[in-house]
């Protein structure tokens, strides 16, 4: 991998981009469209936002972890209380969920979709099934 | 495993999902798959997402989930025990199958269909070291595959201790270094601390039959 080469995870999603020139490493600084794409997450006036919910995020935080098109994408996760993750050359980063989002979305009862490949890699949702009950089970080889 | 099960139920709209928790994909998990021949839905899961989603920590665990897309039975251990009294495993999974049934032929009406306050109420915390626990075994599986190992493992090694309740991760992780992650002092010495503060390895689903099966 290129030293500029970036991959960021989070829960189901990766995506493979680019550092941003004249940016520290230190930080995962991105653009707000790639953050989407890797994370489901979008910046929005009224704070970070996935389907319904928003995570309010200050003025003066904006103001530090945005800058223009580019934002600071370990900074928000931060300020959000949800881990931030990264190997020693700062090349893979994880942006974690945080309890309190995994607990909401559970106590709302609606289950978590998911996209997950069969054994040929084709890709199925839980959602695909919606209309019927669903026996959802899991097992391992281990 | 499902599949008779499956087929008997497969008119009644009714699905049945299989995930497979595994991180080395198809090359662990594709021969069962493969093997098992099933007309349901059989799924692989590297990152182990669904029990991040579900708050799962072991395997089997099992959702149902109805026709609305709404959990009405949160993750729980489908008729499964560590015992080697084999009568009282089969007794429990049969106990368990009917219910599934019960489930299939009746919907909501059926007695062990939970209530939206009865479902929240089995649904085990989430808690910030869990969270945590699941974004550091994700980083360590990933770098396990792509990156550099030693570093992989000390993710995975964060994962367990931060969610020592989780068996995926702790066999997982034993799985990934070639060692057998059940069996053995340390996997026995985990059951028994887990044990102690009333985590069992396989707890009972929460059904009345269960109750008496337990006594």
């Amino acid at each position: 991998m290129g030293t500029d080469a970036l991959e960021v995870l989070s829960a189901g999603r990766r995506l493979t981009t680019t550092r941003t020139p004249g940016y520290e490493n230190d930080e995962l600084w991105i653009s707000a469209a790639d953050l989407e794409q890797a994370t489901g997450w979008t910046l929005k006036p009224e704070g970070l936002c996935r389907d319904e919910v928003c995570a309010a995020v200050a003025p003066v935080d904006r103001e530090r972890l945005v800058d223009g098109e580019v934002v600071c994408a370990s900074g928000l996760w931060k300020i959000l209380g949800r881990a931030v993750l990264h190997d020693e050359s700062r090349s893979v980063w994880m942006l974690g969920e945080s309890a309190s989002d995994r607990s909401r979305n559970l106590e709302s009862l609606e289950a978590p979709d998911f996209t997950l490949p069969d054994v040929t890699g084709k890709l199925h949702s839980l959602s695909d099934f919606r209309g019927k009950k669903v026996f959802l089970a899991t097992w391992a080889s281990w | 495993m499902w599949q008779k099960l499956y087929e008997e139920l497969c008119d009644q709209n009714f699905m049945i999902i299989t995930v497979a928790m595994d991180s080395r994909g198809t090359k662990s998990a594709g021969g069962p798959i493969r093997r098992s021949k099933a007309t349901y839905t059989s799924l692989i899961d590297e990152d182990h997402l669904v029990a991040d989603l579900y708050n799962m920590v072991n395997v089997p665990q099992a959702v149902w989930i109805d026709e609305a897309g709404r959990i009405v039975r949160p993750a729980e251990v489908p008729g499964a025990a560590l015992t080697f009294n084999l009568a009282k495993l089969r007794k429990l999974r049969a106990i368990y199958l009917d219910a599934i049934r019960d489930w299939a032929r009746n919907g909501e009406k059926s007695e062990h269909v939970f209530s939206p306050g009865e479902a929240r109420a089995h649904l085990p915390e989430f808690t910030d070291d869990i969270a945590l626990a699941h974004a550091n075994f994700h980083l360590g599986r990933h770098l396990w595959e792509h990156g550099d190992r030693v570093e992989a493992m000390r993710f995975l090694r964060t994962a367990t201790e931060l969610s020592p309740e989780s068996w995926n991760f702790f066999r997982q992780m034993k799985n990934l270094q070639n060692i057998l992650g059940s069996g053995g002092p340390e996997f026995i010495g985990r059951v028994r601390r887990a044990s102690k503060a009333g985590k069992e390895y396989y707890a009972l689903p929460d059904m009345p039959a269960m109750t008496q099966l337990a006594k």
